[in-house]
């Protein structure tokens, strides 16, 4: 977007429609990331249309496979969005990953701790917590990033090493269910859990059948509008892209940068958070060793592929849904085709829609700009 | 392409509108934990179990290698829906998910490996990794001319404490003034794959006078005992007996029999004589034990060898005591 500023500015010829970047390219991403793993398929000898129809059958083909799609995009679309909105800042937080899990413990501390109150309150209760938890965790980095210079890239990431110390020592020497092996605490009292979808669309009739999906999901869309909301409709969030754009124009326009990179921060971990709400208290039902399992990372895919913008966010998050969902269940089918390979697929995907987000920008921004060029000429 | 979707679309459909009920047929299935069933140690033994009744009988089990949390669930629930007879879950963090889905498929027969379960059509089976740890504790004190071992463990888990309590009394009964240093490689699923900071604990190790290192931490254990053996010392392998990895340098490995456990459920299945409950086994039931082969002969002597039997009796008789790690 950045660059399409740009290229106005500087007067290029042509104009390139705001479709081509949003929609246009990331397909076009999309589809040489699924050509290539086709190719791959076709290697240890499957057919990869069958393999990759399967994969989408699996994926949105019948109502429960719907439900644990949307069950995995809930948890991406968190993230992608604590991602993009640190990226609105000029922020770039790998820390997803330790803030959800941290934003995880809290969100387990309110289920273990609130036994005998109805859902609806231990629900508002966990996001406040999960969310406290979070930004907790992400403000630090912040803080350092803000105040010190310490570059957000490094401590992130090792952020994320020091909440995954602190959960192993939590539940291994102190939550621990006594008497078990699993490093788990013990699971919550059932009336605090976060309804699931099948039990929710139960009390208005509707019946589809049990999966992961709950409630957080309307939660994750909310945010989604909230995000949009707060960073187009507020002076704060007017503020943090200003940052974002150009912290020494922000400095001129009396635009404090330091405390917009730890406000941006701080969204950016309550955010991440959520995935605790969702993984813990409306799924696990029990704080356990390792439930992010690479969401935080996928995020960064999401919100890329998304370009920082919820409705991309949706879409992404709920490709990248629709790869777990249908890529584990792949393996069920094709024994050939294990989950090494499954991360192959998912990985070319990343690649192409995260990665090499650039690749085919120049050649199909200068087509349409002849064509607009031309288009000019004439009129 | 859009032809084809929509057939499959309709055929799975189709089936899961009318779930196929297979006809009397065995098929066993084995859901796999995080490790991955090539993993050299804990899920490969589980692997090597069922690849050994596939052998025999020439029936051929289905299997999946679980990803993230959620997975395990779905993955048991797929099996059970898939019509598997019998369902083999790997690993103590499947303990949830069979607690649920068992319930939910009351017909078919779930056995879980490494944590106790008591439902009606679950089988069970916990091992005393102190017991076979004692008994490789005993034979790095007596093989040790420093009088230190080391000791590299994978995540910081209960079960892996239980290893290294074992390990320590069986060090402590030879040698009362014995040293044992012990690292853990790390907290995230990562350290049961991390063969080059294994390296790098063992080594350190050594530094600190260690002469024996017991690596148990799946993968990463592989780095431990290349360094061992690079560095002229014995190394100690895990689950599978591993002594063939690095011939005359691997002291012994404490085998954890998971491959007997995943072929017995199959079989009784089979035959007809699986039960439901829990079992414990440990030395006694031939559960866990060390590995004495013609990789590591030459390496325990026959007054080692006489000395680590006698405890291995005593154990069995209970004059012995091995304490377990209380989580």
């Amino acid at each position: 977007m950045a660059q399409g500023m740009a290229s106005k500015g500087f007067g290029m010829p042509g104009e390139v429609p705001g479709w081509v970047n949003y929609a246009l390219l990331p397909l076009l991403n999309l589809l040489v990331a699924l050509i290539l793993s086709g190719l791959v398929i076709l290697v240890i000898g499957e057919n990869p249309v069958d393999v990759l129809s399967l994969m989408l059958v699996e994926a949105v083909g019948y109502p429960e496979a719907i439900g644990y799609t949307l069950y995995y995009a809930t948890s991406y679309i968190f993230t992608g969005l604590a991602v993009a909105i640190a990226f609105h800042c000029g922020l770039f937080n790998i820390g997803g990953e330790g803030q959800a899990y941290l934003g995880g413990l809290g969100a387990g501390l309110v289920g273990l701790a609130m036994t005998g109150w109805p859902w609806p309150v231990v629900a508002v209760a966990a996001i406040l917590v999960s969310a406290l938890f979070g930004a907790a965790w992400a403000w630090i980095p912040g803080w350092l990033q803000a105040k010190r210079g310490s570059h957000i890239v490094i401590t992130t990431i090792m952020f994320n090493f020091i909440a995954a110390s602190i959960m192993t020592y939590l539940l291994v020497d102190v939550l621990i269910k006594p008497g078990q092996q699993s490093p788990e605490t013990r699971e919550f009292d059932p009336g605090t859990w976060l309804p699931s979808m099948e039990r929710a669309l139960g009390w208005v009739g509707v019946t589809i059948p049990a999966s992961p999906l709950n409630l957080s999901f309307l939660w994750a869309l909310a945010c989604c509008a909230l995000f949009q909301l707060f960073l187009w409709r507020t002076r704060w969030g007017y503020e943090i892209r200003t940052v974002g754009q150009n912290e020494r124009a922000a400095v001129y326009a009396g635009i404090s940068p330091s405390r917009n990179i730890i406000l941006a921060m701080l969204i950016s971990g309550a955010l991440a958070g959520f995935v605790g709400v969702n993984e813990i208290l409306g799924v696990q039902h029990r704080i356990l060793l390792n439930f992010t399992g690479g969401v935080g990372f996928v995020g960064i895919a999401v919100a890329l592929m998304g370009r920082n913008h919820p409705v991309g966010i949706i879409l992404a998050a709920l490709l990248f849904g629709m790869l777990a969902q249908g890529g584990g269940q792949v393996s069920f089918e094709y024994p050939n085709v294990n989950r090494e390979l499954v991360m192959v697929i998912q990985g070319l995907v990343i690649l192409f829609a995260g990665a090499l987000e650039n690749l085919f920008k120049p050649q199909v921004e200068s087509l349409f700009r002849r064509r607009g060029s031309r288009g000019e000429g004439r009129s | 392409m859009m032809k084809r979707i929509l057939t499959a679309l309709a055929v799975s459909l189709a089936a899961s509108a009318t779930p196929v009920l297979a006809a009397e047929e065995f098929v066993p299935a084995v859901v796999f934990d995080q490790g991955g069933k090539f993993d050299k140690s804990f899920n490969e033994a589980a692997y090597n179990g069922a690849e050994r009744f596939k052998k025999e009988t020439g029936i051929a089990y289905r299997d999946f290698e679980v990803t993230n949390a959620s997975q395990r669930e779905q993955a048991l629930r797929n099996m059970a829906r898939r019509g598997a007879t019998v369902i083999t879950a790997v690993g103590f963090a499947q303990t949830a998910a069979v607690d649920k889905v068992s319930r939910e498929f009351p017909n078919t027969k779930f056995c879980l490996i490494d944590d106790k379960l008591e439902l009606p059509n679950v089988q069970s089976v916990t091992f005393k990794e102190h017991e076979g740890s004692f008994l490789v504790g005993m034979l790095a004190a007596l093989a040790s001319k420093t009088g230190k071992v080391g000791f590299v463990g994978g995540m910081d888990i209960p079960l892996i404490r239980n290893f290294l309590t074992g390990y320590e009394q069986g060090v402590k009964h030879v040698k009362a003034d014995g040293e044992v240093f012990s690292n853990m490689t790390g907290t995230t699923p990562a350290a049961w794959n991390d063969p080059t900071r294994g390296a790098e604990l063992a080594k350190s190790q050594f530094g600190r006078g260690a002469d024996i290192v017991f690596a148990a931490a799946g993968a990463t254990g592989l780095g431990v005992l290349q360094a061992a053996a690079d560095a002229g010392k014995l190394g100690i392998g895990v689950d599978s007996n591993q002594n063939w990895i690095h011939p005359g340098k691997i002291l012994t490995s404490m085998v954890k029999r998971v491959d007997v456990t995943v072929y017995d459920c199959f079989k009784t299945a089979k035959d007809g004589s699986w039960k439901a409950g829990h079992r414990l086994v440990g030395l006694k039931d031939d559960g866990v034990g060390y590995a004495l082969d013609e990789n590591n002969r030459k390496l325990i002597t026959a007054d080692m060898e006489k000395k680590v039997e006698e405890a291995k009796q005593q154990i069995i008789a209970g004059q012995l005591q091995v304490k377990a790690y209380q989580p």
